[in-house]
């Protein structure tokens, strides 16, 4: 396979994760909003969320007030900022046009589909649309096209790809969500434990879609360290960072068979995977959860870096 | 009283024999059936996702060009003539191209004049002396006829680069016959599905001399922003083969390589959809990034075949298209089945003479120019208009060559009162490499304005199918 | 006369470069005049393509570089033994047609000086041959723009260099070419090697001349810069419109970046 067009594969579904990340976030914020005034005047939800993303900055320099209009255009609707659902969709839609070919007509169908209905949605009174109808919108959407993947795609090296690229961006979006919770968003460590604690943690697993998997693997009682544990060291959650790393071993491994040749990038993710396996969240926390998400932020790009260094540039021998 | 046009479906209101079919099929069809299905036929093109402009003309990518769901038929027997003609004009262009970048004979021979070819832009010095794999240098040609009659066709210009619009031909079929499978299963309409496979084959039959296994063919394309992308990469995926961007390919040694998932890959024929200017900036021009750097110096020792050659364009220049009857002659001794449209070369006096008498009759060309610009269409000119352009033609007469104004045929066309007649040509795509193959099918350009004889897609054209009925 | 070649070209970059792609025509021309005793070229690291030959009678070579690097270099060293043929080429086996070699480039394009050059040199000597003609045309570019290193730079095209009225060698051969294209004759740009005769008249080792077709001799080298035809002090190395048609080395840095490029050539003729 091309070099290129496994790059457009694996970008295409890493722009689509992300789009899906930053629906999540914008209705986190949403929800985080209803929330009653009653900390001492925190009213920052917003902020941290930009923050997360890194866009804090550029969304003061463009729009200045932090209201949830604003937040909202800049996150779903903003073409200038890349990594706005709008943004994200027309990207992957992009990459997919590149490799049409590379596509089953049904996968093809589905994402050209999202980007009219995008171009529809932007057409429309912006008071018409609530911000849940948008983040709606996005999580179907983007499960509509993994559907189709998964059941037309053949299982061939395009299809490790595509998986790749969900799982090195969906691992990189849950750590950062979680940094963002336990670092950026709570006021200071003497609200830990408080009631707006565990409300900002039931809207955390709430934009994860992860409240009710909570809920029956640990009986409901939150903690920082279940929550920890569930979103970094849980396999059965398919967004805990282990549950990523064990599809990337998987496709890794795949092409690695597929191609007869293995390289770096399996070995990368072969140690990340088995540090995880076998990590307890106490570890994590002596650690520090901002410093251990931290790296474990940089070693995702890492691994990412490998993959297009082994297989998307096409000199690697 | 004939028409001033010939009528290829009702010839003075005769039905001809290759429409018999056709006529119940449109006469039954109710305005409500008929709307419905040319309304299910702009769907399928939009998902098929066929929105290009043909023959470069630009514009709007996302543009549909407007389909006439009436086909343009020929009889077997009249498409013969046209085959061989065709195939004629084919081996002739490629004859010439090798010669002149050898030994010259036709020059030597003092048939055409060496400054038309030696001092032409399209002549490649970077390719003199090399002979491509079995001398072949376009390997698609394609050739823009018109009809004026039941037995005459004239040759309009050829095009010995990378002619476009070949997705139309197989997708207009394809289209056609999810919508009306009856009409094929009650006219033997002979398939053009073929076309890729013959052209893969083709281009598989000039790989290097240097390769030794199922050749790796690629089509190079300017990339997904280019109009005609829909075409690249619907023949690269109808043929199996990579659809490749510059940056895919890389020059190392004295062969050239594809970037791959399992590192690089030995390329042997590069099927080229960008012009010469782009293909290597370390031959041609410096700031191209399209191309691949060191490309010229692999193909000229025989690491890889670029189709079409470069260099092929001296074959399709306004100048050099008056020769090509001569060239049927003198490479092939047979002559020439199709006929080129009367030209009158400004650049001898006697032609200049009748030339400024006539200009109210004729078309007037510049002969390196091209999409219209600079030229006088006499019976749509007024006499200040014509007067100005005497002067200018006076002035430079080398510059100009002439032509009747021709009488393009008309095929039925669906209009809103029912079917009326619109001005047609006709692009066939001949593949030239170890064989001359031509599919049983072309693309029809049709003139959707009531008396229009423009047909190209920016100025109100349409396309159609077109049909070549087998024997009974 | 036996000469001797050292040829160095060393590019220094400020940030490592992906890679490097060259074309390379620094092999001498088989012609008479000059035999090659020996004759190298060397760029440590990188990959060299086979030398070919291509229509115009130049040795051609694709040199490439595909891995990160801070420098480059090429050298050239060689042995060629030359004899004196008044600068006309034979023994050259191309395959371009000469009239090929009568369209101007963006360089070669002559401007109403470079005419006027042509109609002052030529207009008394209308009957004169070819031959004849083609040594007023180089004896009045060497006229019209004295030597004069650093009046120029490496993109100058022949118009700019008649306004500047001074130029190096690669601006007297783009002048010559155009004047010789406005006189019917075609014309090319000639790269090639230069050795500093004692008397110190002739100026850089690498060098540049033109050659002109004259009809039932072929093509003849003039060297407007030293008002000669090349001889047994010159090596040629290829062919083309003009000087980047024509260049020693054409190449592109992959990732680009700045570059630093220093050339050292020598050329000494032994003892014999």
């Amino acid at each position: 396979m091309l070099s290129r067009t496994a790059a457009n594969l694996f970008w295409m579904t890493r722009y689509l994760e992300r789009s899906e990340t930053t629906a999540r976030l914008l209705d986190m914020g949403f929800r985080n909003a209803l929330l009653p005034d009653t900390g001492g005047g925190f009213r920052n939800e917003w902020s941290a969320v930009l923050q997360s993303k890194g866009a804090l900055q550029g969304f003061n320099d463009k729009y200045g007030d932090l209201v949830q209009r604003n937040v909202e255009s800049f996150l779903f609707f903003d073409l200038e900022n890349p990594s706005s659902v709008a943004s994200c969709v027309r990207a992957a839609r992009e990459n997919a046009r590149i490799v049409r070919t590379a596509l089953t007509s049904q996968v093809w169908d589905a994402i050209n589909l999202s980007y009219q209905e995008l171009k529809a949605i932007q057409r429309k009174e912006r008071s018409q649309v609530s911000i849940p109808d948008l983040t709606d919108w996005t999580l179907r959407t983007t499960a509509l096209i993994r559907g189709a993947i998964e059941m037309t795609q053949l299982r061939i090296d395009g299809y490790s790809f595509m998986h790749l690229g969900y799982a090195v961006e969906r691992a990189d979006n849950t750590a950062r969500l979680l940094d963002v919770k336990y670092y950026v968003l709570l006021p200071s460590v003497a609200y830990i434990g408080s009631g707006l604690d565990s409300y900002q943690w039931t809207t955390l697993l709430r934009a994860l879609s992860a409240h009710r998997a909570y809920g029956w693997a640990y009986g409901g009682e939150l903690s920082a360290n279940r929550i920890a544990h569930f979103l970094i060291l849980n396999p059965k959650f398919p967004r805990a960072l282990l549950s990523c790393y064990i599809d990337a071993n998987t496709h890794l491994d795949q092409l690695a068979r597929f191609y007869g040749r293995s390289t770096p990038a399996q070995e990368e993710a072969r140690t990340l995977l088995a540090e995880l396996a076998e990590a307890r969240i106490e570890d994590v926390f002596d650690e520090g959860l901002h410093e251990f998400l931290t790296r474990m932020i940089n070693r995702n790009a890492g691994l990412a870096q490998s993959i297009h260094d082994q297989y998307l540039t096409g000199e690697a021998r | 009283m004939t028409d001033a046009y010939f009528n290829e479906m009702y010839d003075n209101g005769n039905l001809r024999t290759p429409y018999r079919m056709l006529e119940s099929w449109y006469q039954n069809m109710p305005a409500e059936f008929r709307a419905g299905k040319q309304a299910e036929a702009e769907d399928l093109f939009r998902r098929y996702g066929i929105t290009f402009a043909v023959y470069g003309e630009g514009g709007d990518p996302d543009r549909l060009i407007p389909f006439d769901m009436f086909p343009r038929v020929f009889t077997a027997a009249e498409w013969r003539r046209l085959e061989r003609g065709i195939k004629q004009r084919a081996r002739a262009l490629n004859a010439f191209l090798s010669d002149v970048y050898e030994r010259g004979e036709i020059i030597r021979a003092g048939r055409i004049p060496a400054d038309l070819v030696y001092r032409n832009d399209a002549y490649e010095i970077a390719v003199a002396g090399f002979r491509p794999p079995l001398g072949v240098f376009s390997h698609i040609v394609g050739i823009d006829l018109v009809r004026t009659g039941a037995d005459q066709f004239y040759v309009l210009e050829d095009n010995c680069r990378t002619p476009s619009g070949v997705s139309y031909m197989l997708e207009n079929r394809e289209v056609m016959m999810r919508m009306f499978p009856h009409l094929f299963q009650e006219n033997r309409v002979a398939p053009v599905d073929g076309y890729a496979r013959l052209l893969k084959r083709t281009l598989a039959s000039v790989a290097p001399e240097k390769c030794d296994r199922a050749p790796n063919v690629v089509l190079l394309t300017p990339g997904h922003f280019n109009s005609a992308y829909y075409e690249h990469s619907f023949l690269a995926d109808l043929m199996g083969i990579e659809l490749v961007e510059g940056q895919d390919l890389f020059v190392e040694g004295d062969f050239c390589w594809m970037r791959t998932t399992e590192g690089p890959k030995k390329v042997d024929v590069i099927y080229r959809r960008i012009d010469d200017a782009f293909l290597d900036p370390l031959c041609f021009r410096p700031d191209s990034a399209l191309g691949v750097p060191g490309l010229m110096n692999v193909y000229r020792s025989g690491g890889v075949t670029i189709c079409s050659a470069p260099g092929a364009g001296v074959a399709d220049d306004k100048a050099i298209y008056t020769y090509v009857p001569e060239m049927v002659r003198f490479y092939l001794g047979e002559e020439p089945l199709l006929q080129n449209v009367p030209t009158w070369q400004c650049a001898r006096s006697d032609d200049l003479k009748y030339v400024q008498e006539h200009l109210s009759e004729l078309v007037v060309k510049e002969v390196h120019g091209s999409g219209g610009y600079g030229m006088l269409v006499g019976p749509k000119s007024d006499r200040a208009t014509i007067e100005a352009f005497s002067a200018r033609l006076a002035e430079n007469p080398s510059n100009y060559i002439a032509q009747p104004t021709l009488a393009l045929s008309t095929c039925p066309t669906f209009v809103e009162a029912g079917i009326a007649p619109r001005h047609v040509d006709l692009r066939p795509y001949c593949l030239v490499g170890r064989d001359v193959d031509l599919v049983p099918g072309a693309l029809t350009r049709v003139a959707l304005t009531e008396g229009s004889l423009v047909v190209n897609s920016s100025q109100g054209g349409g396309v159609k199918d077109t049909w070549v009925i087998a024997e009974e | 006369m036996i000469l001797t070649v050292l040829h160095k070209t060393r590019y220094d970059f400020e940030t490592p470069v992906a890679g490097i792609i060259q074309s390379q025509r620094l092999t001498p021309a088989r012609c008479d005049g000059q035999r090659v005793i020996d004759w190298q070229v060397e760029v440590p690291g990188a990959v060299m393509g086979q030398v070919f030959r291509d229509g115009a009678g130049d040795y051609i070579q694709t040199v490439s570089l595909r891995k990160p690097a801070t420098h480059i270099e090429v050298t050239v060293s060689g042995t060629v033994e030359t004899t004196d043929t008044s600068g006309v080429l034979r023994g050259h086996r191309e395959r371009v047609p000469p009239r090929a070699y009568m369209r101007a480039t963006p360089r070669t394009k002559p401007n109403r000086a470079i005419a006027e050059l042509v109609a002052e040199a030529l207009d008394a000597h209308a009957a004169a041959p070819a031959l004849e003609r083609a040594h007023m045309l180089a004896a009045a570019v060497a006229q019209a723009l004295p030597y004069r290193p650093g009046a120029t730079h490496a993109h100058t095209t022949a118009a700019e260099a008649m306004n500047e009225g001074a130029g190096v060698c690669q601006d007297h051969t783009h002048v010559l070419i155009a004047c010789a294209h406005l006189a019917d004759l075609p014309a090319r740009y000639v790269a090639g090697y230069l050795n500093a005769t004692d008397d110190g008249s002739p100026h850089e080792a690498s060098h540049a001349w033109a050659e002109l077709f004259i009809d039932g001799l072929g093509w003849v080298g003039f060297d407007a810069s030293n008002k000669c035809c090349p001889n047994e002090h010159y090596i040629r190395l290829g062919s083309g419109l003009d000087a980047q048609d024509a260049a020693p080395i054409r190449g592109l840095v992959l990732g680009g970046a700045t570059e630093a490029l220093d050339v050292t050539v020598v050329i000494e003729a032994q003892q014999q």
